[in-house]
């Protein structure tokens, strides 16, 4: 068991995601940053895609109900365990009743703590993933709320530290032409790969929001729906686009530019507000 | 755009998923139904839309993966023989005047017209159990409101465009409002979770 004592600006429970409810409106949703969730699952043993604890811009403060081991991942977060410094990237031994506290990441926005055994709570059409935009899933954390751990997976944890490239605060992200690179005018892609962006307020899990130059349309006339992916780059009337990560609607009806490679998603989903982000084409 | 002469296109969307694009928008069930009959290997998801289905991979695509779906071919009565859904409706939403107005008749004509409907399931999306319903001929096809409402209820009945639709959930929404209905659209203890699925037949009737 796992008491949340507070949940920083915003804490859900992820895993894998939700896959194969596309047709009826379901988005996978899911770890935003998968690479570095996977990697605190396996610091402790987990299947990579067990659920563990999405933290937003730090803040979040756990206490230990029984003896645990977990790991911290993802953006680097100040980290103490009842007060004292302890070491992200690694596997921790949490006594029985000891506080878990991350500060605010210097860099980065998503924090993820797995706790061997997993986060157990109900699973909904398949997955524990709080999506913020349809509301499936557990709601988001809250003071108070206790949270039932799995029992141990058979695996052993075999890796003391793990080295990790802290997030980028200005990252570059690799583009390939999206399917509808036609509905916009020619200099649009020359304009996305050339402006320095900056993620705008109203970002969230869903997607980025994007301030730079506006992106013009080659043509007129709505797009039917299509299916949308993490990653896409779409570009709505007003001109100012959109990437979308975790959260993304099923489908969309404007035209997708772009789309980050995945290998970059984890970098994108890693930009908070204010700060830049450049795109290049892939190939 | 698609080539009359290529019934199916299939173009990279990024580097795990393929767009696959009918010539004919009635053979996106067809060809959904051959993919989940007949999945790729990797195929985390199918995303069926307007025009098109949206293959996602759990790995990089391949030359092969898009020369495999250009081929493909929709299969012919996987349709699931669910029965035909019923939703009561009461129809007293706020916009049935304007949308009566927009099509050229009383609001009572535009009931009768509604009720005769036999519509259907395209595809799903914006909330969990949406459908996107299609078989509405040319003269009832209606704008969206200039300005989206902020909050739609459940059970609302909209239209917009050759669409209609029923809000599954609470949530701001644009389309016009012609009724409501008490159906339970999405439960996820239900098996299938969404009353309407791709595929499955609709009809509206009034109920007061």
């Amino acid at each position: 068991m796992l008491t949340v004592l507070a949940p920083g600006p915003l804490a859900t429970v992820q895993d894998a995601g939700r896959c194969g409810w596309a047709s009826i409106g379901v988005t996978r949703s899911g770890f935003a940053d998968r690479p570095a969730a996977g990697l605190a699952n396996r610091l402790v043993g987990n299947d990579p895609g067990a659920a563990a604890i999405e933290a937003t811009a730090g803040g979040l403060r756990v206490r230990a109900e029984r003896a645990l081991l977990v790991a911290v991942t993802g953006a680097p977060a100040p980290l103490t365990v009842d007060g004292r410094p302890a070491p992200l990237n690694g596997p921790l031994g949490l006594a029985p009743g000891a506080v878990l506290d991350l500060g605010i990441p210097p860099v980065g926005l998503r924090t993820y703590l797995a706790v061997r055994g997993g986060v157990d709570v109900p699973p909904v059409l398949g997955s524990r993933s709080t999506d913020t935009l349809s509301g499936l899933g557990p709601g988001p954390l809250r003071p108070g709320d206790l949270l039932a751990v799995g029992p141990p997976p058979p695996g052993q944890p075999t890796v003391d530290v793990a080295p990790v490239a802290p997030p980028s605060s200005a990252p570059l992200l690799r583009v390939l032409p999206g399917p509808r690179r036609d509905w916009l005018a020619g200099e649009a892609w020359t304009a996305l790969t050339a402006a320095a962006w900056t993620v705008t307020a109203d970002s969230d899990r869903v997607g980025l929001r994007l301030a730079g130059p506006r992106l013009h349309r080659a043509r007129d006339g709505e797009l039917p729906s299509e299916g949308l992916v993490p990653g896409a780059v779409q570009v709505p009337p007003d001109g100012a686009p959109v990437l979308f990560l975790a959260d993304h609607p099923v489908t969309g009806g404007y035209p997708v530019l772009a789309v980050v490679v995945t290998a970059d998603l984890a970098g994108a989903a890693q930009l908070r507000p204010g700060d830049a982000v450049r795109f290049r084409a892939a190939r | 755009m698609t080539d009359p002469q290529e019934p199916v296109r299939a173009v990279p969307y990024g580097d795990r998923a393929v767009l696959v694009e009918a010539a004919d928008p009635a053979a996106v069930p067809g060809l959904r139904a051959a993919l989940a009959a007949a999945p790729l290997t990797g195929q985390l998801d199918l995303v069926p839309a307007a025009r098109t289905l949206l293959v996602v991979l759990d790995r990089p695509v391949t030359d092969l993966d898009v020369a495999a779906l250009r081929r493909l071919t929709p299969a012919a009565g996987e349709r699931p023989a669910a029965a035909d859904v019923e939703l009561p409706v009461v129809f007293d939403g706020p916009d049935l005047a304007e949308v009566a107005r927009l099509t050229g008749g009383s609001a009572a004509d535009l009931v009768s017209r509604l009720t005769a409907l036999r519509l259907t399931v395209a595809f799903s999306g914006f909330a969990p159990g949406f459908g996107y319903l299609t078989g509405l001929p040319a003269d009832l096809h209606v704008p969206r409101r200039p300005t989206p409402r902020t909050r739609v209820p459940a059970g609302a009945v909209a239209l917009a465009g050759p669409y209609a639709g029923v809000y599954p959930r609470p949530s701001p929404g644009g389309w016009q409002l012609v009724g409501r209905t008490d159906a339970l659209l999405f439960d996820v203890d239900r098996d299938p979770p969404a009353l309407l699925v791709p595929g499955a037949a609709v009809r509206f009737r009034e109920v007061r």
